[in-house]
């Protein structure tokens, strides 16, 4: 039987399992790390227990894998299809609770209501469009077949049939695609600028580095639906006549490399990858690289030196990575992100795409929406969308009764967006604007109880210990800035702080030799921008707003603020604090051993 | 003389072949030096230097470039570590949900600081940028396992599981 007469008999398979109950665990990260695969073999255990795998009535059960299905905070999520029924999907699964569901639900299809996933799980999906990540958390990531059976590696089908690699690049050009990894370049003309490169050796390199704190998009892509990644740099590497490919994941991604490594296997056994592609005259194999260990390996000339075997140091610009990147080849670097939306844009067409987000931002874009907000995990909406939206509809708003104060979006390159901002679409250039950046994802909620200046000096901090050290504006820029920053929350800023700061970030950014210290300032221009408040009241007062800055506590409760709620005198290990439900809490210094106990259960940043 | 006979008698005890192996599967591959170096971290616990040189003799690279690509990433490690790696995640999502305090609660268990060892050999303890668990921050890394929602009392306990 040819290849292709088996891969249509696999995509003919019915869209309910053949008629069997599919019980589906969140494998990611996330639910392996609640537990998920105890889960697992505890489902697998009991339908052997009870014969399951054997048929009742014509029902067969079987256990699946998945990949993340967004909700990390309802982890471990499970979701039981029985055909003809409805899909339930069961949130915080232990152990424990597994005979019953087996029993209850897949026995005597009675689900058991009260561990079904509450409406906070529903809200979640309702508000997205879940397009790039449409199979993640639904089919098994380590199977082919599952990908081709929802229509995995049509588009690259219909590519090698009756595209040439204009025709791609057109069509990619004409969906407005821009680059998901942070830079916002157009996707079109980026893979046009390589393709007009001649030379007898091109490289096609996906950027799954994913370095940004804050972010696990890729690797939810990577773990949860490697081929359409793979589809997508194949189509890509078609576009513009690479010879071999590479995806560099950073070496903190362990589940992704093994899964990547499966899917690169089994899509060369089917001619997706290798010789003669579908049987046409194209050959690509895509390698993996794994990282060692350095956020500026996420800068694509450092990514292509790491590649190279070399320290990641990126390097001026011209000659641009399209004409002379890797080995001094032409090389064409995209996101994990940018490439998993190739195939969606073939199969459903440029049109269709574009009407998706705003004029100059089409498209979804995945977030990792975390921090202080109820319902953290992965989202993927239409580019356009609110911040208020995903804060409160999706992300279920504040927990603890808790003020929002605002979002940093694009991690250390990025930005804050205050309350005021809350209404803002979430596109390219409305980001930019307010003074912050997509990047790669990374939504990170912070409420009133988060020092604004803290989370500058945290980024900073960050960046000075990432720089590779090349350039002077960047390895002792970030470090100066720091320090200014250390001293200010340390209670030792000066009036004239603030004007080196902003006098320094513009040196930084403008100096700087790559993007790494380009946008390192951009937290602090943020934070001074919107917080400049909280920036004086450490300098002048020598205080914290949210007693956060360890070095200012000092150790006294304000009685305006004191809810007489005793947690503090309760938990205090040497009994320093007075006071009753009737009377403030007061700190006797004399006892105090400065163990901060007091200021980590506060729930109302009562103590100064 | 005598450091020289030392530092013979110490290669001798080093079982070589492990490396031999590596290079051989790498042998011709450009750009081979950091999987090359990861796989050998695996084989070896760190980076040591009879190794380097052998490395260096193979892949026809300095010494000293080797060691510039080595301390260069955070993956290396030119000393030995401890039997288990603790990892204190310091991500922004991490960081935001306070995991300082995990760290401070590792430094009263184990009585190390960031980058140091026990005593016992038995447990090394970083803090490691961004791990990618943002969802179910904060997230400390024992060896492979990755545990999530942590508070430092819920830390104990995953650290009990794994010492008793």
């Amino acid at each position: 039987m040819s290849g292709r007469t088996k891969t249509e008999k696999v995509r003919a398979k019915s869209s309910n399992n053949d008629g069997k109950s599919i019980i589906s665990v969140c494998l990611g990260t996330g639910g392996i790390a609640a537990g998920g695969d105890k889960v697992f073999a505890v489902f697998e255990r009991e339908i052997k227990k009870k014969k399951l795998d054997a048929a009742i009535g014509k029902r067969v059960c079987k256990t699946a894998k998945t990949g993340c299905r967004g909700l990390c905070a309802k982890d471990v999520l499970v979701d039981i299809s029985i055909p003809e029924t409805k899909t339930q999907t069961y949130e915080r699964v232990t152990v424990d609770m597994v005979p019953q569901i087996v029993e209850d639900h897949l026995i005597n299809s009675k689900p058991v209501e009260k561990w079904l996933a509450k409406h906070d799980y529903h809200n979640f999906h309702a508000h997205q469009e879940r397009l790039v990540l449409g199979n993640c958390g639904v089919i098994n990531p380590e199977e082919i077949d599952e990908y081709l059976i929802k229509g995995g590696y049509k588009a690259l089908e219909k590519t090698l049939a009756g595209m040439s690699p204009q025709d791609v690049i057109a069509e990619i050009s004409k969906s407005g695609l821009r680059g998901r990894g942070g830079g916002g370049f157009e996707t079109g003309w980026k893979w046009e600028s390589c393709a007009k490169f001649d030379d007898d050796e091109k490289y096609v390199v996906c950027n799954g580095d994913e370095g940004d704190p804050g972010a696990f998009m890729d690797r939810s892509i990577m773990e949860g639906d490697p081929h359409a990644l793979l589809e997508g740099m194949v189509i890509g590497g078609y576009a513009i006549g690479a010879t071999s490919g590479y995806i560099y994941v950073r070496a903190e991604y362990p589940l992704a490399i093994e899964r990547l490594h499966i899917a690169i296997k089994q899509a060369k056994e089917k001619r997706y990858l290798g010789k003669n592609i579908l049987g046409s005259k194209y050959n690509l194999d895509i390698i993996i690289k794994e990282g060692a260990g350095a956020f500026v390996c996420g800068e694509s000339t450092a990514l292509q030196f790491s590649i190279e075997g070399k320290r990641g140091m990126p390097r001026t610009r011209p000659p641009q990575s399209v004409e002379a990147g890797l080995w001094n080849k032409p090389t064409c670097l995209n996101n994990v992100e940018t490439f998993a939306n190739v195939p969606i844009i073939i199969n459903r067409g440029a049109a269709w795409f574009s009407r998706i987000g705003t004029e100059k931002s089409k498209g979804t874009k995945i977030f990792a929406l975390t921090g202080n907000v109820k319902n953290t995990g992965l989202i993927e909406v239409p580019m356009g969308i609110t911040v208020r939206k995903i804060v409160f509809d999706i992300g279920g708003g504040i927990p603890k009764k808790k003020k929002f104060k605002a979002v940093q979006i694009g991690g250390p390159s990025g930005g804050c967006l205050p309350e005021a901002y809350l209404d803002s679409p979430i596109d390219f250039e409305s980001l930019k604007e307010a003074g912050a950046m997509m990047g790669s994802g990374s939504l990170v909620v912070v409420d009133e109880t988060t020092c604004m200046v803290d989370m500058a000096r945290f980024f900073l901090e960050f960046c000075t210990s990432e720089s590779c050290g090349k350039c002077p504006p960047c390895r002792v820029g970030t470090f100066l800035m720091l320090d200014i920053l250390n001293r200010i929350t340390q209670g030792e800023g000066k009036e004239e702080d603030i004007d080196v700061l902003e006098e320094m970030s513009e040196e930084v950014r403008v100096m700087s030799l790559c993007g790494l210290g380009q946008s390192a300032p951009n937290p602090v221009k943020s934070t001074l921008r919107y917080f400049r408040d909280e920036y004086l009241t450490h300098i002048r007062d020598k205080e914290c707003p949210t007693s956060s800055c360890v070095a200012l506590h000092k150790y006294t409760v304000d009685p305006g603020k004191c809810t007489k709620c005793t947690l503090c005198i309760r938990n205090c290990p040497v009994d320093a604090i007075s006071g009753s439900r009737e009377e403030v809490a007061f700190i006797d210094k004399e006892k105090c051993i400065e163990c901060n106990l007091c200021y980590d259960k506060c729930n109302f940043m009562a103590i100064k | 003389m005598g450091k020289k006979k030392k530092q013979a008698v110490k290669e001798e005890t080093l079982d070589l072949s492990k490396a031999e192996e590596i290079l051989d599967k790498y042998e011709g591959i450009d750009g081979c030096l950091i999987p090359v170096l990861q796989q050998i971290q695996n084989a070896y616990g760190y980076l040591q230097e009879p190794i380097v040189n052998i490395v260096s003799e193979r892949l026809n690279i300095s010494a000293s470039e080797i060691i510039g690509v080595a301390t260069f990433y955070a993956q290396f490690h030119l000393k030995p570590r401890g039997k288990h790696i603790i990892k204190v995640c310091c991500g922004t999502a991490c960081h935001v949900k306070n995991s300082k305090n995990l760290s401070a609660r590792i430094e009263k268990r184990f009585k190390i600081k960031k980058d140091e060892t026990t005593e016992d050999k038995m447990f090394t303890f970083e803090e490691v940028p961004c791990v990618g668990a943002c969802g179910i921050a904060p997230v400390v890394v024992f060896d492979k396992d990755v545990h999530g929602t942590l508070s430092p009392d819920k830390l104990d306990g995953v650290l009990d599981g794994y010492t008793k």
